[in-house]
């Protein structure tokens, strides 16, 4: 294939052609016409002639930065024309290289080196100002390392031009190559001397983003910045330097109490509404002790809300929730604008006065917070809406519900929000619903009112977000079915005809909770019939009563379930209760009959159904009823023939379903796990992958309703009671083993994935349950660290008792990574304006070019000790500046010895430096007062 | 790093100018532009000029049938940033005489010269415009 011709060159289309070409091309056909200048744009950048590969190359930067066409593929020619004697080629080269290089990934940013190199010590400034833009925009570390040099020298140069532009360039050199630091950082604080405002701009910026990652180490530069603040009259810098002292004044106390006098002057005396409002931010996120400067700020904040302009009313509200977390009085002085930028036509405004509302909020007055929003969020629109009950939510669970007391109003309050014809918030409620059944125990009554009332409304059937929060009322009415008031009215409302409206994983939810509630009506039945017929309420009070005081289900259902001692407590506690009435319902013989063909009518048809999870759910009820049926009958009927055996079995079964539904779900910490020891020999990770791909398939379905299917599956297969007997021999161990696998596939049980999310982020409990398990040790060994209930707990506190945490909840530790490099920068700034030896060792084992940089190390710190003492001198106590001196010397000296000592030594004193330092944390102000005073004098 | 990026786009939605200061690769440019062109072209005069976008705060302003979108650190000065855009488009103004988009998209490499002397690395680090275009008058007198 020919390679470009002179007919290329000759006929190249400009840049100008290509984008009126492109803005001519009638729609549709602009993606062929770019294909089109590309393939041109291919053949003319491999020209020889330099005119033509610059001006393909402006075409194709052109073509990339508007309409993102990929042009990684010619970052080679950007090279190979950087190094073009024209000025013009070499800015369309370095243009294109600054706007399409990857600095991590792009290659040929090695092979710019040297021209790089070349360009910063050109005696052209506007080629040195090009390179310097072009290094700043794709500097990576080799590129850092390598042109330090020149940097340093370009750091002092004599032309501010570009003297501003190193400054500018070497933050990006810093972050790439933290030693640069070390070799340039004293040049760098030179130049906050300068008068040149560009220079001074430049310089302020950069300590400005220096000091946002790391204060401490620039706090001995307080005396300079200082003086910018008192004497510069360029906005932009005062700006950057209030930024700077918002970072350090937290630090050192007396810094605070100089700076904010002249900081509330430039507030009080500027008419830039920029500076005004970082004034004010200074004031309020800095200086917050100051009560007359808080005040100065506050009343400058109001002058922003009272403004027209949607701009400064919003930074008004943002300035306001600052000081809010301090100064309350801000905020209630302003309220009523508050509540009125509620209602903005600006969303945004709007947000802002809704988080500040919500700072707001505490133990007192959250009802009265909630209920106005409420109002305010039906009259909004949907979006904003559901902001609303998105902050309302977040900030009511906040901290494991801090604020809340009265939980059976939040509990009520959750089921209002779930009505609201907007709320997309069905998750969060979900999740909260769920969550408070299971910490709160006092609350569950309440909750159970609650899901009842959402379950049974069949309106709420047809709205697709609330579906999520039904799935939760569901489940929450058949986990503790035993507070309900009418368990017979709650199948029903599990069942009703509407449900088909659900979506399939819901719709599991309701059919086991259903099933639930039915084991629960039969197995009360069994109860009353067998032990204390006379009165059929008193067993479900009786449970309810348990429920209530706090106990256990399972510490009910057992005493219940043996000997005569229990029966008189029940007889006891039945005669307590029975005055409340209104938990009765009628637990007769036909309505449990009734009951039972209800569900039997309505899951029918559902064992067919296409969906998995509901079909087997189906599935497991029918095959209970069919279990059940000709026992239940017989038994309801008294009828005498029935063996003893039969009437035994059933009953067997019925307990056994029982007490597997009453097990109680408690928390279980994030890390319970990984706390079980792992038994001798056994080999967790072995073999067991290859398992998994045969068994996954067959496993799960079985294990999902474990001793259901299993159970079914013995009767239907041999109908004979002796396999059944064998079944009443692992109850118990199903028991724990179904906890334990409910546990760990909570996601089966309730099949919204928030639900297996809430389990594990649950903390450890606090006291193992007492079980009564024998077998199967491992197991239940599993399941007490994990499914412990809290023990019986003192209810007469006002607030109820939230379950929480041990360990670490919801704290996320990912944060040291990135303090990587940013440590080894203020490290490095702290060795140079200190002389502070601490840090040495901070220059890291690269061996490759350590005796370069051992030199400038050596060099460096005199100097770098130069400017702490000038810095001292200046501002007298020159005693003090020679104690620090002769630190430094000694320093040196230890410094020496290290570099013979063994590395891993150093590496163990390094540590040890380190941690001398973060020790001194505090200490630090004094080791750094002999700066700092000699500035506060 | 205060200014994340500087982005100049058309009524339609059109990107005439996209200065990044960070790197993103061409797809995540596309996504952010799309993001943020959606939700600041949406808004009315009467609203603020400032959207919260990402970890970015977007600080735009419209000229005619320009905006200016500058997104930057959670620590920056709204304010100042709405003074840079103005000093921005003056500076534009004063070199192409009543700037539009016209203007940039042929001259876009200069309108990246004048980006340039003006924003390094994310710092602003001149705001006198004869300062910011004195180096592009010599490259003009100089072609």
């Amino acid at each position: 294939m020919a390679g470009p011709s002179l007919m290329d060159s000759l006929f190249q289309r400009s840049l100008d052609d290509i984008i009126k070409g492109v803005r001519l091309c009638p729609p549709g056909t602009e993606p062929t016409f770019i294909a089109k200048s590309l393939d041109e744009i291919r053949r003319e950048v491999k020209s020889t002639d330099r005119q033509t590969k610059a001006i393909a190359l402006q075409k194709l930067t052109y073509l990339h930065s508007l309409h993102g066409v990929d042009m990684s593929w010619a970052a080679f020619q950007c090279v190979e024309l950087s190094s073009s004697s024209a000025h013009s080629h070499k800015r369309i080269a370095y243009l294109a290289a600054s706007l399409s290089f990857n600095p991590s990934t792009t290659d040929v940013i090695l092979l710019l080196t040297h021209q790089l190199r070349k360009d910063l010590s050109s005696s052209s400034v506007h080629d040195v100002s090009l390179a310097l833009s072009t290094l700043s925009s794709i500097c990576n570390p080799d590129l850092s390392r390598d042109l330090t040099p020149e940097l340093f020298t370009l750091l002092s140069s004599g032309k501010p031009f570009v003297r501003k532009k190193a400054i500018a360039a070497i933050l990006r050199v810093f972050e790439q190559y933290p030693d640069a630091v070390r070799v340039c950082f004293k040049r760098v604080v030179e130049n906050l001397e300068t008068t040149d405002v560009g220079i001074l701009s430049a310089v302020v910026g950069l300590f400005c983003e220096l000091a946002v990652k790391e204060p401490r180490s620039y706090l001995p530069l307080a005396p300079e910045f200082y003086k910018i603040l008192v004497d510069c009259r360029n906005n932009w810098i005062l700006i950057k330097v209030l930024k700077i002292f918002a970072k350090l004044a937290p630090l050192e106390p007396r810094l605070g109490k100089r700076v904010v006098e002249p900081i509330c002057e430039h507030m009080g005396r500027t008419g830039a509404k920029s500076l005004a409002f970082e004034c004010m931010m200074t004031i309020v996120s800095s200086m917050s002790e100051y009560e007359s400067a808080v005040k100065l700020a506050v009343g400058k904040v109001r002058e922003f809300l009272l403004d027209d302009d949607p701009n400064l009313k919003y930074l008004g509200l943002q300035a306001l929730t600052m000081v809010a977390q301090k100064h309350m009085w801000a905020v209630l002085e302003n309220k009523e604008l508050v509540v009125k930028a509620l209602s903005d036509v600006d969303v945004n405004i709007k947000l802002e006065a809704l988080r500040l509302v919500m700072s707001m909020v505490s133990e007192d007055n959250v009802m009265e917070i909630c209920r106005i929003l409420i109002s305010h969020a039906q009259k909004s629109d949907p979006e904003f809406c559901n902001e609303i009950l998105g902050y309302i939510l977040f900030t009511c669970s906040r901290n494991f519900y801090e604020v809340i007391c009265d939980f059976d109003w939040y509990v009520a309050f959750l089921g209002e929000m779930a009505r609201i014809p907007h709320c997309q918030k069905g998750k969060e409620i979900e999740t909260q619903l769920i969550d408070i059944g299971m910490r709160v125990k006092d609350a569950r009554l309440e909750l159970v009112d609650v899901a009842r009332s959402l379950v049974i409304d069949p309106a709420l059937l047809g709205n697709p977000f609330v579906h999520g929060v039904l799935a939760a009322a569901a489940w929450v009415s058949g986990e503790y079915v035993a507070l309900s008031r009418n368990p017979f009215e709650l199948v029903e409302a599990l069942l009703q005809p509407r449900t088909s409206l659900l979506t399939p994983s819901v719709r599991s939810v309701y059919i086991q909770s259903a099933f639930k509630a039915l084991i629960f009506c039969i197995w009360s039945y069994g109860k009353l019939n067998g032990d204390d017929a006379s009165d059929p309420s008193a067993l479900t009070e009786l449970v309810a009563k348990c429920h209530l005081e706090g106990n256990s289900e399972t510490v009910a259902c057992e005493s219940l379930s043996d000997t005569e001692v229990d029966n008189a407590n029940m007889v006891i506690a039945g005669g307590q209760m029975s005055s409340a009435s209104s938990r009765k319902y009628h637990l007769t013989k036909e309505s449990l009959e009734g009951l039972v063909n209800l569900v039997g009518t309505n899951l029918g048809p559902l064992a067919g159904s296409d969906e998995v999870e509901i079909q087997e759910r189906a599935s497991n009820v029918l095959g209970f009823i069919e279990l059940m049926k000709p026992e239940l009958y017989g038994h309801l009927g008294h009828t005498e023939g029935n063996g003893m055996k039969g009437k035994l079995e059933a009953s067997e079964v019925v307990k056994l379903m029982f007490d597997v539904f009453s097990e109680e779900l408690g928390p279980v910490s994030l890390s319970a796990q990984e706390k079980v020891p792992l038994p001798d020999g056994l080999v967790l990770k072995e073999n067991l992958s290859d398992l998994e791909a045969i068994c996954s398939d067959v496993k799960f379905p079985l294990s999902t309703s474990f001793s259901l299917v299993h159970s079914q599956i013995m009767e239907k297969d041999t109908a004979s009671s002796p396999e059944c007997k064998e079944e009443s021999g692992p109850s118990t161990e199903s028991t724990s083993l179904l906890a334990e696998h409910r546990k760990r596939h909570g996601l089966y049980y309730l099949p919204s994935e928030n639900k297996g999310t809430t389990f594990n982020d649950f903390p450890p409990a606090h006291e193992p349950k007492d079980k009564t398990i024998d077998e199967a040790e491992d197991l239940a060994k599993l399941t007490e660290e994990s499914l412990i209930i809290k023990k019986k707990q003192n209810q007469v506190k006002p607030r109820p008792v939230v379950v929480k945490l041990d360990d670490g909840e919801g704290l996320n530790v990912a944060v040291e990574k990135s303090k990587v490099k940013t440590d080894l920068i203020s490290g490095a700034v702290r060795e140079v304006l200190l002389g502070n030896e601490a840090t040495t060792s901070s220059s890291r084992s690269k061996s490759s070019n350590k005796s370069s940089k051992r030199r400038e190390v050596d060099r460096i710190p005199e100097s770098g000790n130069d400017i702490v003492n000038t810095a001292i001198s200046e501002r007298s106590n020159v005693g003090s500046g020679r104690r620090k001196h002769q630190t430094h010397l000694s320093s040196g000296k230890e410094k020496e010895q290290h570099d013979h000592k063994g590395k891993q030594k150093r590496d163990s004193r390094h540590h040890k430096h380190k941690s001398r330092q973060r020790a001194d944390g505090a200490m630090n102000i004094p080791v750094q007062s002999p700066v700092i005073p000699d500035f506060l004098l | 790093m205060g200014i994340r990026f500087v982005l100049m786009v058309n009524k339609q939605g059109q990107t005439r100018l996209a200065q990044y200061y960070e790197y993103l690769n061409l797809e995540e440019r596309r996504t952010l532009e799309g993001e943020i062109v959606r939700k600041c072209l949406a808004r009315t005069e009467q609203q603020c000029s400032f959207v919260e976008h990402r970890n970015y705060k977007v600080v735009y302003r419209r000229y005619a049938s320009l905006f200016f979108l500058v997104g930057v650190d959670n620590e920056e000065n709204e304010l100042a940033i709405l003074e840079f855009i103005h000093l921005l488009v003056e500076t534009m103004d004063r070199h192409f005489g009543n700037v539009c988009e016209l203007d940039i998209m042929f001259h876009l490499e200069k309108a990246h010269f004048m980006l340039e002397e003006m924003v390094m690395n994310g710092c602003i680090v001149e705001t006198s415009k004869s300062n910011i275009l004195s180096p592009i008058q010599l490259m003009d007198k100089a072609s």
